[in-house]
């Protein structure tokens, strides 16, 4: 017998375009991690494969299951549990994550863990250092947008979120407008460092007195620059355009972000999502915590602010240990939320 | 049958909106048309408020379909641009159009295919002309019901 006990999750994650499943040790450690993405379904099965299928996972999720445990050098029997995304995301693509993992712990009779896909995103930085409570998590990608405060490490409560687009949804819409094809998030970034806030953006729900956030105004306001110079035939710069645009974003997310700091003082602050790996961003809250001086930033690493599963293991591990159970009858939330700290105290 | 109007403001394009919303029923389709910031979402918003629904309503492109159940009978909101590639029939858009809510689609070209013979379209349009706030709204009805319902929203 092992003396060593390990815990070891086999984790999954379909919520969206990408298929992964992990193995994560003691919720911290990544022994495998791998991330179908469509590129490498392109270069398997040699034909494009719809952005949105749930078809795509099919494909490729026995596969993955199989590279992770050789990867991790493991079998089921070793295993201790089994999480998955439930929610939120897209109905067909969670199913196949969902049943997977039924599958697997069924047959292998070991307990299964729901696990939000945005308690994955925050949980993503538990694999590069402990998460110290309480904790505040701004969580930006191309579905959300949401400051979320975490008093322990099993409590998830949303105190801000968008009220119209997210924020990386608006990127690929002004993307839209620049001839950027979908997801326009890097390549925005990457104009934006080459150009300057010229434009002055409006800069939306900057003195309203909550967290929320809305990015639709600042939509409208570039589509409508963009326009009229079209219509008298201007040439405006796209460095300019997207450092204005992204400017007023991380604007928005800073400040929104400080004030929310100041309310609810936390040890940690943790970037979370698939923008989370825009440098903008990046630079100016590394800037801002610093007038912080009982809070620390953890940026999670670039490869992990994507989706993938070994976030959905770390958070997996913590919801074991709190209780956390599904059984065959789990199914698919395509719109599950945290709870609202404002719900809470009513 | 076809009837275009003019609205001035995002505030007229909403009380449209939520005022087509008293006159639905589940299973009931409206198609949105139009470039990105027309006012699709803003229709929407004023819909759903007709409806009773009081979360706000977020942008479903991302998801593709947003569900509320809050109002007086669910809403399905559903965003296929992401669908210009294909995959609009592994959905199952079928189930939501069969189903006990109202289903609002925009950009409902990417899912030509997947559509039923009756439904509600609405093209927004700019017009450059007259400012950034003028939109013409074009209700387009394909069956009885809803030609009877935009007679009734927008008046003989």
């Amino acid at each position: 017998m092992n003396l060593v006990a390990r815990d070891l999750v086999l984790s999954f994650e379909t919520s969206c375009d990408e298929t992964s499943v992990a193995v994560i040790e003691n919720g911290n450690k990544i022994l495998s991690n791998i991330v179908a993405t469509q590129i490498k379904s392109h270069q398997r099965f040699g034909g494009v494969v719809p952005e949105v299928a749930s078809r795509h996972h099919i494909e490729q999720i026995t596969g993955c299951i199989e590279d992770a445990l050789r990867d991790a050098d493991v079998t089921y029997d070793d295993l201790t549990s089994v999480a998955v995304t439930y929610g939120p995301g897209l109905v067909g693509a969670l199913l196949i994550g969902v049943t997977a993992a039924k599958a697997v712990a069924w047959a292998h009779n070991l307990p299964l863990v729901p696990v939000n896909h945005l308690a994955g995103h925050i949980y993503a930085a538990r694999l590069v250092e402990p998460i110290e409570f309480p904790a505040m998590a701004l969580v930006v990608s191309g579905g959300h947008t949401e400051l979320v405060y975490m008093p322990e490490e099993d409590k998830f409560e949303i105190i801000g979120e968008t009220r119209d687009d997210a924020a990386g949804e608006a990127y690929d819409k002004i993307g839209r407008v620049l001839g950027i094809n979908y997801p326009a998030g890097k390549p925005v970034d990457e104009l934006a460092h080459q150009g300057k806030d010229t434009f002055k953006f409006p800069r939306a729900m900057d003195s309203d007195d909550n967290f929320d956030f809305s990015f639709s105004g600042l939509k409208s306001a570039f589509i409508n620059t963009v326009h009229h110079a079209d219509q008298i035939h201007e040439e405006l710069s796209r460095e300019d355009l997207a450092a204005s645009f992204q400017q007023a974003v991380v604007d928005v997310l800073a400040d929104k972000t400080q004030r929310a700091l100041k309310e609810f003082p936390v040890k940690q602050l943790i970037l979370a999502g698939g923008v989370a790996a825009n440098k903008g961003l990046r630079e100016r809250l590394t800037k801002e915590i610093a007038s912080f001086k009982d809070t620390k930033l953890e940026l999670v690493p670039l490869s992990l602010c994507g989706d993938n599963a070994a976030m959905i293991g770390a958070a997996g591990e913590m919801l074991y240990r709190h209780g956390a159970r599904a059984d065959a009858t789990l199914n698919a939330d395509p719109g599950l939320e945290f709870e609202w700290l404002a719900d809470e105290a009513k | 049958m076809t009837k275009t109007i003019r609205v001035d403001s995002a505030n007229q394009t909403m009380a449209i909106g939520q005022k087509l919303a008293q006159y639905l029923a589940p299973q009931d389709l409206i198609l949105l048309d139009g470039d990105l910031g027309a006012g699709k979402t803003t229709f929407t918003k004023g819909l759903a408020k007709g409806l009773g629904i009081t979360r706000p309503i977020k942008s479903p492109t991302f998801t593709i379909i947003r569900e509320y159940q809050d109002g007086r009978i669910p809403l399905y909101h559903m965003d296929v641009y992401r669908l210009e590639e294909g995959g609009a029939d592994d959905l199952g858009l079928e189930e939501y159009f069969n189903g006990d809510g109202v289903n609002v689609v925009e950009w409902s070209k990417f899912v030509a295919d997947e559509l039923p013979d009756h439904y509600l379209r609405i093209v927004f349009r700019r017009d450059d002309s007259e400012g950034d706030n003028v939109r013409k709204l074009t209700f387009e009805a394909k069956g009885d019901r809803f030609e009877k319902m935009i007679d009734e929203v927008l008046g003989e």
